[in-house]
């Protein structure tokens, strides 16, 4: 009984200090490097790039502990950003970290659901409505697409659903690209 | 009768063959009301209006479907009488090819109108918030091709000194204003009366260019008739694009609209000449949006010529109006040859901003040729009407370098496609500009949305720390009372006593459960 007390306390303390230092050493607010690094990233917080977030990857490529090839969810265009901010090379995505993939977003199967709050526990986002024994839902519009649900999920009845395109998002395609279907390949009212 | 009036010019532009006769030699047609009308509940610029029928109700003709859900929107109104048989998504007169939402209308053939808009032939005595509001439930947008509402525009405010009915019509093929000066002169001289009158303007030129006589000579008499003179009719030379706003303002007051600013700033509201004729159909006779004037031209199609249609009428039915396709047919454009966009289908409805239909054959519309590298000629940036560098912002648009196109004014850009005409590289320079910006819109709705993320993650971490250093806390505090327990004197006694009700306590329970199992 009594060593165990003592164990307990020991590690309190022993935590406490940790914390205390980590708070001092990895403190972040203020550090105007990384907020620059951390407003490029996709914030997904989807943990792909081996840190738990967005914003500790920053740090770590601030620390140089990490290069700036490992998030998938922004991809080359964020590689890019942070090659131009950090005056770097840009170079290709890390093929360990992931495929770029395109913005999906969660559906939750909600005959299947059993109510288990695992995945809402697992969403870094709280974008995931419903309590224990009930029916969950996502919220569509504070989905990042991580999949950190999917995993966690004990009866599997999570799925990423491709992002749709509509009017409102829609955009007009990169010439050179495949400029066919139904842009007009802009008419040359010259030659008639 | 009018001296010479002073004239200016705008920078680059082009003279272009202007293929309008193909077009406009025809009297104004009138096309039957079909047996469906579809309406797009998104037709301009903003955001889509919200339905205010049901499926099933019967609508009466130019009675509301749909409501403004915010200030930069614009209601729809049926374009007959009938009943709404769906409400979902259909194909729409769009550069995606996607559908939108849609009310759509079976036709009874009757007619019937709507009375819910009283007309307001005193309109002398209402005051301009009082006009705005019959322009705003009217869901009058600009009929020049943009669709933006036009009571927005017209909510400018006060020290406006000119207005300009913009009637130039630069762009080839199209002739839509063309014939309605020429049949409705005296419905446009009403709007422009109606006009002057909200915005309490002194001034009105309607501008009209100088390959349009017959418009010309019938909106002059169309004055005369109305013996006002406030408003002046002033040709133009025809160069292209001066029917864009910035530039017909410059060539008709020789000031240059500031690149971040609108008209009003300088005093001036421009509109089209088709918007000020809706303005006094709206006013005058209680009629909202529910018609305009159509081009159907191109060598593709059998009988080109200028059309009255309702809006919400399929393109195939205008087009069989037409006599059909020709054997020559290849491109089905809404908009004209310089700044429309082809269509996949043409199920698609007239909409608001349809002033054009062109069913090209190759002749009109020349397959465009590979492009090649720029040569940095400069010929681009000598005809751009914008005075921008098409070269520099192509440069940075292929390269995907958004961020350095804002010094270059990418969105002063007003897509009139000269530069691409004169390249000799045939680089599809407005094709890049078009890409870049909606990626620049896209990119900014995505940043948006991280930082929304960003802060709840945060949120979410914050939450979680603080319930963890609760409990670090409530750990500590155990711990505490516990050596506290230990340490003082009593200790020892506390913890014998409690050890002692404890034995006590399960002896007891041990005699119930025994008792209990005997019982
Ligand atoms: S990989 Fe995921 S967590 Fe890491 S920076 Fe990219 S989006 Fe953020
Ligand atoms: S016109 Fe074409 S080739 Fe000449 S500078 Fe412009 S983009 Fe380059
Ligand atoms: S399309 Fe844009 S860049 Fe090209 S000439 Fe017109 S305004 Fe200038």
């Amino acid at each position: 009984m009594l060593t165990a007390i003592i164990a307990i306390s020991g590690l309190a303390a022993g935590f406490g200090l940790l914390l205390g230092f980590a708070a001092v050493r990895f403190r972040s607010e203020g550090d105007p490097v990384v907020e620059r690094i951390d407003s490029l990233l996709p914030q997904t917080q989807c943990a792909q790039c081996g840190f738990p977030g967005c914003k500790p990857y920053a740090e770590a490529i601030v620390d140089g502990a990490a290069d700036i090839n490992r998030c998938p969810p922004g991809g080359e265009a964020t590689i890019r950003a942070l090659a131009d901010l950090l005056e770097r090379d840009a170079k290709p995505l890390d093929p360990e970290r992931g495929e770029e993939r395109l913005p999906a977003l969660a559906v939750i199967d909600e005959d299947l659901c059993i109510g288990c709050t695992l995945c809402i526990q697992a969403c870094p986002v709280d974008a995931i409505l419903g309590a224990a024994k009930l029916m969950h839902t996502v919220i569509a519009s504070e989905c990042t697409g991580c999949e950190l649900c999917i995993e966690p999920c004990p009866v599997d009845c999570i799925e990423m659903v491709p992002e749709t395109v509509t009017l409102g998002t829609w955009r007009w395609p990169k010439p050179g690209a495949d400029t066919s279907a139904v842009i007009a390949a802009s008419p040359n009212p010259a030659s008639a | 009768m009018e001296p010479d009036r002073r004239l200016w010019r705008f920078h680059g532009g082009l003279h272009l063959p202007g293929h309008k006769r193909l077009s406009n030699v025809e009297p104004l047609d009138i096309v039957p009301v079909p047996a469906r009308l579809i309406h797009p509940l998104g037709q301009h610029v903003g955001i889509p209006s919200e339905p205010v029928v049901e499926v099933g109700e019967t609508v009466q003709r130019g009675q509301p479907l749909s409501r403004a859900t915010g200030y930069i929107c614009s209601p729809v109104h049926a374009g007959s009488s009938g009943t709404v048989v769906a409400i979902g998504p259909h194909p729409i007169p769009h550069p995606s090819g996607l559908d939108g939402d849609c009310i759509i209308i079976d036709t009874d053939g009757q007619d019937m109108p709507y009375e819910g808009y009283p007309p307001l032939t005193n309109y002398r005595t209402l005051n301009g918030p009082a006009l705005r509001a019959r322009v705003r439930e009217c869901g009058i947008v600009g009929l020049g091709g943009a669709a933006f509402p036009t009571a927005v525009k017209l909510n400018a405010g006060a020290g406006l000194r000119l207005l300009i009915l913009n009637g130039a019509e630069c762009e080839p093929y199209i002739s839509c204003d063309d014939s309605l000066m020429r049949h409705r002169a005296a419905e446009i001289i009403a709007g422009a009366q109606v006009l002057l009158h909200a915005l309490e303007i002194r001034d009105c030129c309607i501008a009209i260019e100088e390959d349009k006589p017959e418009a010309f000579a019938s909106l002059e008499a169309a004055v005369r008739r109305a013996d006002d003179n406030r408003i002046e009719v002033v040709q133009v030379p025809a160069v292209y694009p001066e029917g864009g706003e910035r530039q017909l303002i410059q060539v008709l007051t020789g000031e240059e609209v500031p690149a971040a600013g609108i008209p009003a700033d300088i005093g001036i509201l421009c509109q089209n000449v088709g918007t000020a004729a809706a303005v006094a159909r709206a006013v005058l006779y209680g009629e909202p949006l529910i018609s305009r004037v159509v081009t159907v031209t191109g060598h593709g199609v059998t009988r080109p010529r200028n059309l009255e249609v309702r809006l919400g009428t399929p393109l195939n039915k205008v087009i069989d109006h037409c006599g059909g396709y020709t054997d020559e047919a290849r491109h089905l454009i809404m908009g004209g040859a310089m700044m429309g966009f082809a269509l996949a289908t043409d199920a698609v409805p007239v909409i608001k901003s349809t002033n054009c239909l062109l069913v090209g054959s190759d002749a009109d519309i020349a397959p465009r040729q590979p492009a090649s590298a720029c040569i940095r000629c400069g010929e681009c940036a000598q005809v751009c009407p914008a005075q921008l560098l098409p070269q520099q912002l192509y440069w940075h648009a292929r390269a995907d370098e958004f961020d350095k196109l804002d010094p270059y004014h990418l969105f002063g850009c007003i897509e009139c496609g000269c530069c691409d005409v004169v390249c000799p590289s045939q680089i599809p320079l407005t094709q890049y500009f078009r890409y870049a910006k909606t990626e620049i819109w896209a990119r900014e709705r995505e940043r948006r949305q991280s930082d929304h993320a960003r802060e709840r993650f945060e949120t979410r971490n914050q939450r979680i720390e603080r319930a963890e250093s609760e409990r670090q806390r409530r750990l500590e505090a155990k711990t505490r009372a516990l050596k506290q327990t230990r340490s003082s004197a009593a200790s020892k006694a506390v913890i014998d006593e409690v050890m002692a009700r404890v034995r006590a306590k399960k002896a007891a329970d041990e005699r119930d459960a025994e008792n209990g199992d005997g019982g």
